[in-house]
C-alpha cells in the first residue's frame, strides 16, 4: 500500500507539472485528470475511500469534464497553439518558479518535522463521514448549498448573452483566436 | 488769477478719471467731449492765466499756489504747490494749446478702434502729468509729473497691445528711460543731502551761496539731473527707445514724442540752469551731447524708409539742437526752438498720420508717392511744417529758432566753433531728409491709392499748426532782421538778462549777417540737393547704394549707428544669460527636486496598478511568503 | 504512508499550480491551476483528518469540492464572456482597470 501511495504522489506531482507546462489546453486538461485520479489513490492508501470515490466521480469526472467542455467549445486550436509557444518562454518562467520554490521550501520546512512512518490507520469509511455532514456539520451542507444555487444562478445570468454577438466596442481586440477555417 | 493754477492740471486729471471709470458707458461722443473738451478747457484756463500773468505780473516774477503738503518725512515736506512763471507759461500753452489740437486730430484717427476711450483716458493723464511737470514747485512734484509722463508714455505706445511688438516697444521705452530716471534721483538725492530742501527756487539760491562755480558737488548734481534729461529726451546714449516708440499712434507721437515729453529734459535743465552755471564742465557736455546726438539722428534720419521713423529720428536731432543751446548757455534760444520745434513737429507728425490714415495704413515710404494731387491739404500743411523743420530762410519758424542757436553756438566761450559747424553741418543734413521725405510722399508717381480722405476734424489741426509754424518765430528775430526780442525779454523772468538773446559786440553784427546767410545757403542747398538726388536723378543714389560701401554705410545708419546691437551684446544678453543660469540655482534645484522625486514616486507606484490579474496574484503570493515567514521565524 | 510526505506532497503542488497560476496567460491554464490549488488544500485537510482518525477532514474535503465545483463554473462562464468581448483568452488583455 505504500509503494503505491509513494508512486502515486510521484505521479500526481510529475502529471501537474506537465499540466501546467503544456501549450494545447485540451493536453493541459488531461494530464490533470491524471493528476487529480493519482491523488485519489493517495486518499485511498491514507484511508479515506469516500472521499477518494468523490475525488474520481466529482472533481475528475465533472469539473474536469466541464474545463474540457469549454475549451472545445471555444475550439481555438492551432492560433492558440501559435500564441502559447511565444507566451511561454523560458524567461516568463523564472519569476513564478522562483515565488514556487520559495513558497514550496517554507511549507517544506513547516511541514518537515519528523517523519516517522505512523502505523497503519483504519480506513474511515462512509458512515462515518455521513453521520459528521448530517449531525454536526448539517450547517455548514446547507451553506454549501446555497452557494452551488448561488453559482447556478450567476452562471446562468452570466452566461445567458453569451452565444449573442457582443463584440466590446472599445477595446481592440489584441489577438484574434477565431474560428479556425 | 493764484486760484486758477490747480486747474490746469486738474481738469485732464478729472477728464482721465471719468474716462477710466465711465468710459466703456459713455459711449463714442461722450467720450469725445469729455477727452478733448477738459485739454480744451484746461488751454482755456492757462491762456486765461498767462493774460494775467502779463497784464499783472506778480511780485516776485511768480505766481504760487500751494494745495496741501503731499508728506512730511524726516525734515523733507514737499507740498502739491504750483509755480506759474515765465517758463511754466511757455511750456503750459504749448502744452494745452497743441495737446488739444491732437487731441482734435485724434477723433477722427482713432474712430474705428475700440480702445477709444482707453485712448482718451490715457491722453488725458498725460496732459494732466506733464502739466504737473511744467508747473511744480518742488523736485519731486516733478519726479512725479516726471514718472506720470513716463507711464502714459508706456501705455501709449503699447496701446495696441495685441500685437507683442508693441509691447516690447513700449517696455523699452520704459526700462531705458528708467536709467535716466534712476540717475535723476540720486540727483535729487544729493541735493537734497548737501543743500537740505527741494523747494526749486529755494535749491537754485542754496546752490549758488554754498557752492562756488566749478564745485565737484554742483557738476555731479548737474551730470546726474542730465542723466535723467537724456533719458526722458532719447539723447545719445540713451536714445535707442524712440524710434521704436513710433509703434504707438500717430497723435501718440506727435504729442508725447515731439512735442511734449521729449522736451521735458530741455524743462529740466532750463529749470535748474542756476545749477548747471555752476558747473562748466556740465555745461560742456551737455552741448557735446547735443551735437553729437544732431549729427548722428539727423545721418539715420536720412535713410530711413518709415514715414514715421524719419520723424522720429528728426525729433532727436532737433532736441540735441535744443541741448546744444542749453550747453551753450542759450536758455531762450534753446525755449524758442522748442516752442517752433513744437509746432511744426506736431504738425508733421499729424500730417504724416493723415497720410497714413489715408493710405489704410501703409507707412513705408517706397510704397506712398504722387499724394500732393490726392491730399492738397496735407501736403501743403506738410510743406510749411517741412520748410520750417529745414529752417527756411524768413518765412519759417524755424530759420529764426536755429539761426539764434547757430548764433550763440558761434559765441560760445570753448569750442563754440566746433559746435556750430556741428549745428551747420546737422542743418544741411535737415534740409536734406526733410525734402527727400517730402519729395518721396508728395511726388512722383502714385504707388497707393487713397482710400480715406481726411475730414475738417484732421484739416482743422493741421491748418492751425500750420498758421503756428509759419508766424511762431516771429516773437524772436534777429538785429539784422528786425531786432524783435519779445520772447527773450519774457523769458528774462526766468532767466536774467543773461540767458537773453546775445548781444553783438562791435564787429559782430557783420558776423551775424555773414553766419545767416550761410546757414540759409545750407538750407536752400540742402533743399536743392534733395530735389536732384530723389526727384531728378534717383539713379545716382542707387548706384552709391548698389555700392559695398555705400550699403554698408546705409545699413550702419539704418540700425541707428549700431546702439541697439551694442546696447544687445553688453547689456541684455548677458543679463538674459544671468537670469537664465539663476533660475536652476541650488534653492530652486531643491524644490524642484522635490517635485521631481514625488513625480518619481507617484510613478512607480502607478506603475504597480497596471490591471493585469496575474500581477495582483503575484502581490499576494509575495505576501503570504513574506506572512508565512514571519510565522515560522520569529 | 506518514503524515508529513502527505503533507509535503500537499505543499509541493501547491506551489506548482501557484506557479502556473502566476506563469501562464492562458485563461484556461490559469483556471487549471487553481484547481490544483484547491486539490492540494483538499488533500492537506485529509491527510490531517486521517491523522486525527475522524471524518472531519473528509467532511471538509467535501466542502472544499463543492466550492470548487462553484468556482470552475462562475470562471467558465466568465471566461466565455470575456472572449466573446475580446476574441482571445490573453489574462493580460483585462487590463481596463490599468491606472
Amino acid at each position: 500500500m505504500t509503494a503505491v501511495a509513494y508512486i502515486s504522489g510521484a505521479v500526481a506531482l510529475l502529471a501537474s507539472l506537465l499540466a501546467v507546462t503544456r501549450r494545447n489546453a485540451v493536453h493541459g486538461a488531461l494530464y490533470l485528470v491524471l493528476s487529480l485520479l493519482a491523488v485519489a489513490l493517495v486518499f485511498f492508501a491514507l484511508g479515506a475511500p469516500f472521499v477518494a470515490a468523490l475525488e474520481v466521480i466529482v472533481y475528475a469526472g465533472a469539473i474536469m469534464v466541464l474545463f474540457v467542455f469549454v475549451v472545445m467549445m471555444l475550439n481555438l486550436g492551432r492560433v492558440s497553439e501559435a500564441q502559447e509557444s511565444v507566451w511561454l518562454s523560458p524567461r516568463s518562467w523564472t519569476g513564478p518558479v522562483l515565488l514556487a520554490l520559495v513558497l514550496g521550501a517554507e511549507l517544506a520546512w513547516v511541514l518537515a518535522r519528523g517523519a516517522a512512518a505512523g502505523p497503519a490507520r483504519p480506513a474511515v469509511g462512509v458512515k462515518a463521514v455521513g453521520a459528521a455532514l448530517f449531525g454536526p456539520y448539517a450547517l455548514a451542507v446547507e451553506v454549501a448549498s446555497f452557494l452551488l444555487l448561488a453559482a447556478l444562478v450567476g452562471v446562468f445570468h452570466i452566461g445567458y448573452r453569451a452565444t449573442e454577438d457582443e463584440t466590446d466596442a472599445v477595446g481592440a481586440p489584441e489577438s484574434r483566436g477565431g474560428v479556425e477555417d | 488769477m493764484q486760484a486758477l493754477l490747480a486747474l490746469i492740471p486738474a481738469l485732464p486729471l478729472a477728464g482721465f478719471l471719468i474716462l477710466a471709470l465711465f468710459g466703456g458707458r459713455l459711449g463714442r461722443r461722450g467720450v469725445s467731449i469729455v477727452g478733448v473738451g477738459s485739454v480744451g478747457a484746461s488751454a482755456l484756463v492757462a491762456i486765461l492765466a498767462a493774460i494775467g500773468f502779463l497784464t499783472a505780473p506778480p511780485a516776485g516774477g511768480a505766481l504760487t499756489q500751494r494745495l496741501w503738503t503731499w508728506w512730511s518725512v524726516g525734515g523733507l515736506a514737499p507740498g502739491i504747490a504750483f509755480t506759474l512763471d515765465p517758463l511754466a507759461i511757455v511750456f503750459t500753452l504749448v502744452v494745452t494749446v497743441v495737446g488739444f489740437l491732437i487731441h482734435l486730430y485724434s477723433i477722427e484717427y482713432l474712430a474705428g478702434d475700440d480702445g477709444y476711450a482707453r485712448f482718451f483716458a490715457c491722453m488725458n493723464l498725460f496732459v494732466s502729468s506733464m502739466l504737473i511737470l511744467v508747473l511744480a514747485d518742488n523736485l519731486p512734484l516733478l519726479y512725479l509729473g516726471w514718472e506720470g509722463v513716463g507711464l502714459c508714455s508706456y501705455l501709449l505706445i503699447g496701446f495696441w497691445y495685441r500685437d507683442p511688438a508693441n509691447g516690447r516697444a513700449a517696455r523699452k521705452a520704459f526700462l531705458v528711460t528708467r536709467i535716466g530716471d534712476t540717475a535723476m534721483a540720486i540727483g535729487l538725492f544729493l541735493l537734497f543731502r548737501h543743500l537740505g530742501t527741494l523747494q526749486i527756487a529755494e535749491v537754485m539760491n542754496r546752490a549758488t551761496t554754498a557752492w562756488p562755480v566749478g564745485a565737484p558737488l554742483a557738476t555731479a548734481a548737474a551730470l546726474l539731473l542730465l542723466g535723467g534729461a537724456i533719458g526722458k529726451s532719447a539723447q545719445l546714449p540713451l536714445q535707442t527707445w524712440l524710434p521704436d516708440a513710433m509703434a504707438g499712434p500717430t497723435p501718440v507721437s506727435a504729442l508725447i514724442h515731439a512735442a511734449t515729453m521729449v522736451t521735458a529734459g530741455v524743462y529740466l535743465i532750463a529749470r535748474t540752469h542756476a545749477l548747471f552755471l555752476l558747473s562748466p564742465a556740465a555745461m560742456t557736455v551737455v552741448a557735446l551731447v547735443g551735437a553729437l546726438t544732431l549729427l548722428l539722428a539727423g545721418c539715420s534720419a536720412l535713410v530711413q524708409t518709415d514715414i514715421k521713423r524719419v520723424l522720429a529720428y528728426s525729433t532727436i536731432s532737433q532736441i540735441g539742437y535744443m541741448f546744444l543751446a542749453l550747453g551753450v548757455g542759450a536758455w531762450s534760444a534753446a525755449i524758442l526752438h522748442f516752442m517752433t520745434h513744437a509746432f511744426f513737429k506736431a504738425l508733421l507728425f499729424l500730417g504724416a498720420g493723415a497720410v497714413i490714415l489715408a493710405l489704410h495704413h501703409e507707412q513705408e515710404i517706397a510704397r506712398m508717392g504722387g499724394l500732393r494731387r490726392s491730399l492738397p491739404v496735407v501736403f501743403w500743411t506738410f510743406l510749411i511744417g517741412g520748410a520750417s523743420l529745414a529752417a527756411l530762410p524768413l518765412v519759417t519758424s524755424g530759420f529764426y529758432s536755429k539761426d539764434a542757436i547757430l548764433w550763440a553756438a558761434w559765441n560760445a566761450p570753448h569750442g563754440g566753433r566746433v559746435l556750430w559747424a556741428a549745428g551747420l553741418a546737422g542743418a544741411l543734413l535737415t534740409a536734406l531728409y526733410t525734402f527727400r521725405l517730402i519729395f518721396r510722399v508728395f511726388f512722383g508717381e502714385e504707388r497707393t491709392t487713397v482710400t480715406h480722405r481726411p475730414t475738417w476734424v484732421i484739416a482743422l489741426p493741421l491748418v492751425v499748426l500750420a498758421g503756428l509754424a509759419t508766424i511762431g518765430g516771429f516773437v524772436e528775430t534777429p538785429h539784422t532782421l528786425g531786432g524783435v526780442t519779445l520772447f527773450s525779454r519774457f523769458l528774462q523772468g526766468t532767466f536774467g538778462v543773461a540767458g537773453g538773446h546775445a548781444e553783438a559786440v562791435g564787429a559782430g553784427h557783420g558776423a551775424e549777417l555773414a553766419l545767416q546767410i550761410l546757414a540759409a545757403i545750407v538750407s536752400l542747398g540742402g533743399v536743392w540737393l534733395a530735389y536732384r538726388l530723389f526727384l531728378r536723378r534717383p539713379e545716382t543714389l542707387a548706384r552709391w547704394r548698389g555700392a559695398r560701401a555705400g550699403a554698408a554705410l546705409r545699413r550702419f545708419w539704418l540700425g541707428g549707428w549700431g546702439f541697439d546691437e551694442l546696447y544687445d551684446r553688453v547689456l541684455v544678453r548677458p543679463f538674459e544669460w544671468t537670469a537664465r543660469v539663476s533660475r536652476g540655482d541650488f534653492i530652486d534645484s531643491f524644490y524642484t527636486g522635490l517635485a521631481r522625486t514625488l513625480g518619481g514616486l507617484h510613478g512607480a507606484l502607478a506603475a504597480t496598478q497596471n490591471g493585469r490579474v496575474r500581477f495582483y496574484v503575484a502581490g499576494i503570493a509575495i505576501g503570504a511568503i513574506l506572512a508565512i515567514a514571519i510565522m515560522v521565524f520569529t | 504512508m506518514p503524515l508529513e510526505h502527505a503533507l509535503l506532497l500537499a505543499g509541493a503542488l501547491f506551489a506548482i499550480g501557484l506557479a502556473g497560476v502566476l506563469a501562464r496567460r492562458n485563461l484556461f491554464f490559469i483556471l487549471m491551476s487553481i484547481e490544483i490549488m484547491l486539490n492540494a488544500a483538499g488533500l492537506a485537510f485529509v491527510t490531517a483528518g486521517a491523522h486525527w482518525g475522524g471524518p472531519d477532514g473528509q467532511v471538509m474535503f467535501i466542502f472544499i469540492l463543492a466550492v470548487a465545483a462553484a468556482e470552475v463554473a462562475v470562471g467558465l462562464a466568465l471566461l466565455l464572456r470575456f472572449y466573446h468581448a475580446r476574441r482571445t483568452v490573453d489574462a493580460d488583455a483585462a487590463d481596463r482597470l490599468r491606472g
